[in-house]
Parts: C-alpha cells; sequence; structure tokens
C-alpha cells in the first residue's frame, strides 16, 4: 500500500520510514486498537465499581474505524465526533491517563472533570469533542471544514457520526452547504447497526448509508470498518478528494459495538447468537492479527505490546482513581473568558 | 404611497416612469420608490390614462397611503394610484384612536429626553453625527473586518441582497463573497457550522433574519456555543456573535414576532445585549465581535430605520455588561432595553408633566446584568417598573424584580411592579396587537401606582 503521508501522520508512535514497513504499521494500529480495547474493558470494570458516573459508552468492536481513519490524518487536520468518543481520543493520541480521569470526574482529566465521557477536547490532538446532543457535531465539524477553507490550510475535518445520527435533519443541511461551498471534510459514518436499542432497518427508509449524500452529489462508499486496511484506504481517498479542493466525502463504515449502548444498556434488542458470531468471525483485533500472523510478526512481539498496553491501562485507571476531585473553586472557572478591552 | 413592508410608515418616490397623459395597464410598473429597506417599482393596479402626478420624483418622506396620482379610465372617475386598502398605513387612519396597531407611534421618532443628561462616555465636545440603527449596526460589522481578517459575516441573504432588512449593505462590495457568505434558509446548520468555524479560532458573525427563525439554532446557540469552554475545561473557546431582529415587528403575527431576551438571559456561557440607539447599537456589536465568547444581539426591526446622534470618533466602542441611565429622576426607577427604552422615555415626560420624575435605566445587556445600577437608582426613588417586551412569567422584569427584592428589600416603599406583553401569543389584528403590546399608557400607568398616584 502507498505510504506517501507516513512521515506526516499524526498517529504518533512508530513514524519510521522506509519500505519494510507494512510490518511496523500492522504493530502500531494494533497498540492503539488494543489500547483502546483494554481502555474500554476498564472503563467498563471502574464504571462498575461506581468510579464512573452518569452516561459511558464503550467503543469496544469499532476500534478499527477511529485507528484506520487516523492513518490518513496529517497535523492540523481535525476530528470530531459525538458521545462514543473514547476510542477516537486515544487514536489521536490524547493521554490515556487523562481520559480515564475525565471519566471519573476529577481534576487531572483533560476538562477538568467538568465535561465527562461525553465532552473531551484536545487542540493540540486536533480533537474537537466529544458532543453529547446526537448529530450536533455534524454541523460543528462542517464549520472546522469551512475554517480550513476559509484559512486555505489544506487540512481535513473528519467527521464522525453513527446510523442513528444519520436520521438527523442538520446532518443534511450540513451535507448541503458542505458541496455547495466544497468544504474539506470527510463524513465518517459509524455504522453499528443500532441506534440505542433501534436498529438500522427499524428507523431508516435508505439502509445502505453511504447513498445518503446523493442528492447533493456527495460521494459515498461503504467500508468494511471490521478490516484496518480497508478503512485506511477508503479513508485515503475520501480525505485526497477533501484535501484536493473536491468536498466532501462520505464513509460508511460498516462496524458493530460488542457493548450495550451505554453502561445501563442490557442489549435485548439482539440476540446474544448475533453477537458472539460477529465476536467469532468479525473481529477486527482478530483480522488485524491475522495479518500481523502474514507479515511474519513473533508472537513475542505481539505479547510485549499485551503487555505495555495493559501496564498503560494499569497507570491510566489508577490515575484516575487517585487524582483529586476538582477544587471547588473551579466551579465557577471556565464560564467566560475574560474580554480584552 | 403604498405601504411595501410591514414597518413602513413613509417613502421617497424615486422616479415616475410614467408621465401624464400615458395610457397605462393593470401591471405596469409606474413608479420607483425607496423605502426604508429597498428601491421598488409600483405597478399600476387600474387602466386608464394617468391624469395628475399628485408627488413629484425625488419628494421624500411621502406617508404611506398618500395619493400620488391620478388615473382616468374610460372617461370615469379617477382613483387614485395608490396602495389597496389592506396595507399597514391605511389599517391605521381606520382604526379608532384608542387601537392603533403602534399607539404611540413612538418607533419611528426617536424619544429626546427633555432634561440635556451628562454620559459619561462621551466627553465634552465630541462631534456628533447623525445615523440609523441600521447603518451603525452595519458600520460596526465593517470596522470589525478592516480590524481583524478572521472577522466574517454568514446568513441569509446577507451578500447578495444586502441583507433582508438592509443591515449588511456594501459589505460583500467591500470583503468578498468570501467573507460575506449567504447561506441556504438552514439556521440550524449555519448556526452549527458558524460555531464549528469558531471553535477552529475564526470569528463568525452569524445573522438570523429574525430571532424567531433561531428557534431551530438555539441548540448551537446553547449546547455548542455557550457551553463548550465550560465543558472543555477552558480549553475550546467559541468567539462568536449571533445577532438579528428581536421582538415585534408590526402586523407579523406570534411567530414573527417573539421576544427571546429572557430565553438567552438565562444561559450561562453566553452574553446577550440589547441596544437601543444607534451609539449602543453601533459600540455594543463593536464589544460583541471583539469579545472572547459566544454574544447574542437583540436587535430591533423597528428602531432599524431610525436615526440618532451618535459620536463622531474612530472606534466607538461600549462595554458589555453596563446599564445607561437615560434620564434621571428620584420617584420611581423604569428599567427598559432595547425599543422599551424609548416607551420608557415617552413616559417619563408624560408623568413629568403629572410631577412625577422617573429615572430611566436602559439594561442595554442583558446578560451580566449590571444590577449594581438599577439596585442604585432603586435606592434613590425606592420604588421600580420593570417593562419588556416579552411575556412577563419567567421574564427579564422578574429576574429584574428577584434581585431588587433580595438585595434592596429595605428601600423599597411600594410592591415592584412589571409591564410587559400580555400572556398570549402576538395576534395579528391591529386592535388585539395593540392590546396585547406593552405600551407607554402601560408603563404610565404602572409608574403612577407603585407611586400611589
Amino acid at each position: 500500500m502507498a505510504r506517501t503521508r507516513k512521515a506526516e501522520t499524526s498517529s504518533g508512535k512508530g513514524t519510521d520510514t522506509g519500505v519494510s514497513n507494512r510490518k511496523g504499521d500492522l504493530l502500531d494500529s494494533y497498540r492503539s486498537m488494543l489500547l483502546i480495547r483494554r481502555f474500554e474493558e476498564r472503563a467498563g470494570q471502574l464504571y462498575g465499581m461506581g468510579l464512573i458516573g452518569g452516561f459511558c459508552h464503550l467503543y469496544i468492536g469499532q476500534e478499527a474505524v477511529a485507528v484506520g481513519m487516523q492513518k490518513v490524518a496529517v497535523k492540523g487536520d481535525q476530528i470530531i465526533t459525538g458521545y462514543r468518543d473514547h476510542g477516537h481520543m486515544l487514536a489521536a493520541g490524547m493521554d490515556p491517563n487523562e481520559v480515564m480521569a475525565e471519566l471519573t470526574g476529577r481534576a487531572g482529566g483533560s476538562s477538568k472533570g467538568k465535561g465527562g465521557s461525553m465532552h473531551m477536547f484536545s487542540v493540540e490532538a486536533g480533537f474537537y469533542g466529544g458532543h453529547g446532543i446526537v448529530g450536533g457535531q455534524v454541523a460543528l465539524g462542517t464549520g472546522l471544514a469551512l475554517a480550513n477553507k476559509y484559512r486555505e490550510n489544506g487540512n481535513v475535518s473528519f467527521t464522525y457520526f453513527g446510523d442513528g445520527a444519520a436520521n438527523q435533519g442538520q446532518v443534511y443541511e450540513s451535507f448541503n452547504m458542505a458541496q455547495l461551498w466544497k468544504l474539506p471534510v470527510v463524513y465518517v459514518i459509524e455504522n453499528n447497526q443500532y441506534a440505542m436499542g433501534t436498529s438500522l432497518e427499524r428507523a431508516s427508509s435508505e439502509t445502505d448509508l453511504y447513498k445518503r449524500g446523493v442528492s447533493f452529489r456527495i460521494p459515498g462508499e461503504a467500508v468494511d470498518g471490521m478490516d484496518i486496511e480497508a478503512v485506511e484506504a477508503a479513508g485515503r481517498k475520501a480525505a485526497d478528494h477533501a484535501r484536493n479542493g473536491e468536498g466532501p466525502y462520505i464513509l460508511e463504515v460498516k462496524t458493530y459495538r460488542y457493548r450495550g449502548h451505554s453502561m445501563s444498556d442490557p442489549a435485548k434488542y439482539r440476540s446474544k447468537d448475533e453477537v458472539d458470531e460477529v465476536k467469532k468471525t468479525r473481529d477486527p483485533i482478530d483480522h488485524l492479527r491475522g495479518l500481523l500472523d502474514a507479515a511474519r510478526v513473533s508472537e513475542e512481539e505481539l505479547k510485549e505490546i499485551d503487555a505495555e498496553v495493559k501496564k498503560i491501562v494499569a497507570e491510566a485507571a489508577e490515575f484516575a482513581r487517585t487524582s483529586p476531585e476538582p477544587d471547588p473553586s473551579e466551579l465557577y472557572t471556565d464560564v467566560y473568558l475574560e474580554a480584552a478591552q | 404611497m403604498p405601504a411595501l413592508s410591514p414597518t413602513m410608515e413613509e417613502g421617497t418616490l424615486a422616479k415616475w416612469l410614467v408621465k401624464e397623459g400615458d395610457e397605462v395597464k393593470a401591471g405596469d410598473v409606474i413608479a420607483e420608490i425607496e423605502t426604508d429597506k429597498a428601491t421598488m417599482e409600483v405597478e399600476a393596479v387600474d387602466e386608464g390614462v394617468l391624469e395628475t402626478i399628485l408627488v413629484a420624483a425625488g419628494s421624500e418622506g411621502v406617508k404611506v397611503n398618500t395619493p400620488i396620482a391620478r388615473l382616468k379610465g374610460d372617461g370615469e372617475t379617477a382613483a387614485p394610484a395608490s396602495a389597496p386598502a389592506q396595507s399597514a398605513g391605511d389599517a391605521e387612519k381606520q382604526q379608532p384612536e384608542a387601537a392603533k396597531p403602534q399607539p404611540e407611534g413612538e418607533a419611528t421618532v426617536p424619544v429626546k429626553p427633555k432634561v440635556e443628561l451628562k454620559d459619561p462616555e462621551i466627553p465634552e465636545g465630541t462631534p456628533m453625527v447623525k445615523i440609523t440603527v441600521r447603518d451603525a449596526l452595519r458600520d460596526a460589522m465593517a470596522e470589525e473586518m478592516r480590524r481583524n481578517p478572521d472577522v466574517f459575516l454568514m446568513g441569509e441573504e446577507v451578500a447578495q441582497y444586502q441583507g433582508a432588512y438592509k443591515v449588511s449593505r456594501d459589505l460583500l462590495q467591500e470583503f468578498g463573497d468570501k467573507r460575506v457568505i449567504d447561506t441556504p434558509i438552514t439556521e440550524y446548520g449555519f448556526a452549527g457550522l458558524g460555531v464549528g468555524a469558531a471553535m477552529a479560532g475564526l470569528k463568525p458573525i452569524v445573522e438570523f433574519m429574525t430571532w424567531n427563525f433561531a428557534m431551530q439554532a438555539i441548540d448551537h446557540i446553547v449546547n455548542s456555543a455557550a457551553k463548550t469552554l465550560y465543558m472543555s475545561g477552558g480549553q475550546i473557546k467559541s468567539s462568536i456573535v449571533f445577532r438579528g431582529p428581536n421582538g415585534a415587528a408590526a402586523r407579523v403575527g406570534a411567530q414573527h414576532s417573539q421576544d427571546y431576551s429572557a430565553w438567552y438571559g438565562s444561559v450561562p456561557g453566553l452574553k446577550v445585549v440589547a441596544p437601543y440607539d444607534a451609539a449602543d447599537a453601533k459600540g455594543l456589536l463593536k464589544a460583541a465581535i471583539r469579545d472572547p465568547n459566544p454574544v447574542v444581539v437583540l436587535e430591533h426591526e423597528m428602531m432599524y430605520g431610525v436615526e440618532f446622534d451618535i459620536p463622531d470618533v474612530e472606534d466607538w466602542v461600549v462595554p458589555i455588561g453596563k446599564a445607561k441611565v437615560r434620564r434621571e429622576g428620584k420617584d420611581v426607577t423604569i428599567t427598559a432595553h432595547s425599543r422599551m427604552v424609548g416607551l420608557a422615555l415617552k413616559a417619563a415626560e408624560i408623568l413629568a408633566e403629572e410631577g412625577i420624575e422617573a429615572e430611566i435605566v436602559d439594561l442595554r445587556t442583558i446578560r451580566p446584568l449590571d444590577h449594581e445600577t438599577i439596585l442604585e437608582s432603586v435606592k434613590k426613588t425606592n420604588r421600580l417598573v420593570a417593562t419588556e417586551e416579552g411575556w412577563g412569567p419567567m421574564g427579564v422584569g422578574a429576574e429584574i424584580v428577584a434581585r431588587v427584592i433580595e438585595h434592596a428589600f429595605d428601600y423599597l416603599d411600594a410592591p415592584p411592579l412589571r409591564v410587559h406583553q400580555e400572556d398570549v401569543p402576538l395576534p395579528y389584528a391591529a386592535n388585539l396587537e395593540a392590546l396585547s403590546l406593552p405600551s407607554v399608557d402601560k408603563i404610565v400607568k404602572a409608574a403612577k401606582a407603585v407611586c400611589y398616584k
């Protein structure tokens, strides 16, 4: 696969360039995806222990989407998504300690404990949230793209939303303006087949979501979201389209969430067999392991990564447990910025 | 002179396109008329020979419903070539005195306090120029766009059409279509795009054709713009201005006539300003554009065409969060904002004739509310009437009364009263609309009541 932008990727670790890099690349992906899975499993555990409150939406099963897309992002690109956001933040390179501490509502959290699971941000990582209103991020992400075009900076806004948000009116208002003004935005529809408890078929008159841009003349394609290489390849094509001034692009990435909609969802609307079947036959990390085997990566190398990830997650959990609650004086900070006049 | 907009009361007969003796058919364009918003073509409504031109080309300030020419059809009686009978101006004429749609006609005439007041912001000897509120707002945007290349304007009809109310006149010509952006009619979407661009560090001015339409966008104003700084622990700012006409226009019905002061005034993270005159409109809008926070600017359609004196200085900025005492008085404090200030000033004149000296506090900013100035005034007058154009329950007046009771209870000599729109959707019928809206008369009555007179 062409790796023309490898040196500029913002996915962080292991950016040594060269021909033998498919292996290094796959290992990077493995590390990122495993980190997300282990992080989310731990978050689920901390929720069960009462350390995380409110809503908590886990990304388990969808790891290949955020990690695959991140590979095509360059410095200055923006990422924005809804409330199932932990995976995107980790993929974008945000500190797992800060993310976990935000989940526990502590001072060390990325929003100082004032945002919570659904509201985290990092300008440094190009991550613009973390939005709790279904579909809200689609207009905002299109606005980030408007800013890119205004500044002519060559950057792209990667705007994620789910199959549920795909029915929101503002998505289509945004599509219309994005194409009208040729804004550099890639819409990534993470179709995990359920909008909370409502299956795609029960909510959408057109279930091929990649076609949703047709009446706005926005190209779209369906992608196997459990295959990281497929995600990356489609992502690169879409990002190039947007970066070259050709306007928005829609990717419908077909994926699956293993857990309920949120921690309190028993997921009775689908059978255990259905979930088990996906886990057994389509798991994105298993799929990646297959690619690693074929690339002759040794079991030892993988074990090394497993241990490394385990350590990062344990540290994050510890940090999130021990970081103090925000000082009461923080209650009234960050409501307004001081006007400079 | 036909009424060519809901708020038009007079117009300029710019040009005759026919001359006396010409034969005209219904639908022929016979003249061009300049309204407060645009130049419009007037068509003949009947056919016949144009017998007499009654108003010469170039005539300014021709009142609505004044006959401008006489047609003679088939040698019969000549009829005026003017507006159809259902025009706003006509309706006003046919109403009995007590039920005029705009009872005191105060909106179109700037009410000047009789007593010359010292304004601490304007140094003595400052040269003044006359300017409409509309042009003051326009100048504010133009000046800030010249000053900061990140400032841009987006909204419906702001560019090629030059603004639905002509507030953005000539901006497209000066700044181009990159910075003056016509949007589709999609308030929710373009408000969201604006906030997204603000999150990326740009400085959008999002114009809503009226604030009524912004209800479709209130999610982004509140959930995205107002809350994100807090939710991000101070990382993501939304420095953005949302602006447009707010409140009742004239005879446009319930869905186009709502005052949103209380709605946005209740949201932490937003600043809300509601200027009355041209100086405040310009100064507060410039302050809003420079403010690093999301600012809601509530303008008033009925004030756009009103001329005021404005300081003729290089960079006129009025600080957000400061009320202004527009008229001093010792007997009763009347608070008001936006167009209500004009009504309150007029009420003060009437009250003065009856021996009651009212102090008029123009709030100017709804959030953060300058309650120090209000309290200071109430502590002096010991009586309060809080006015607003919107509904009373949970309103701006309710908030002011609550604060005065919390902080100056012992100073009060009478229970405070509120003057506001009646608790109904604004009716269309001229008489009912007048009954529903707050008026000079209602303010006078309330002020007398708190003075036990």
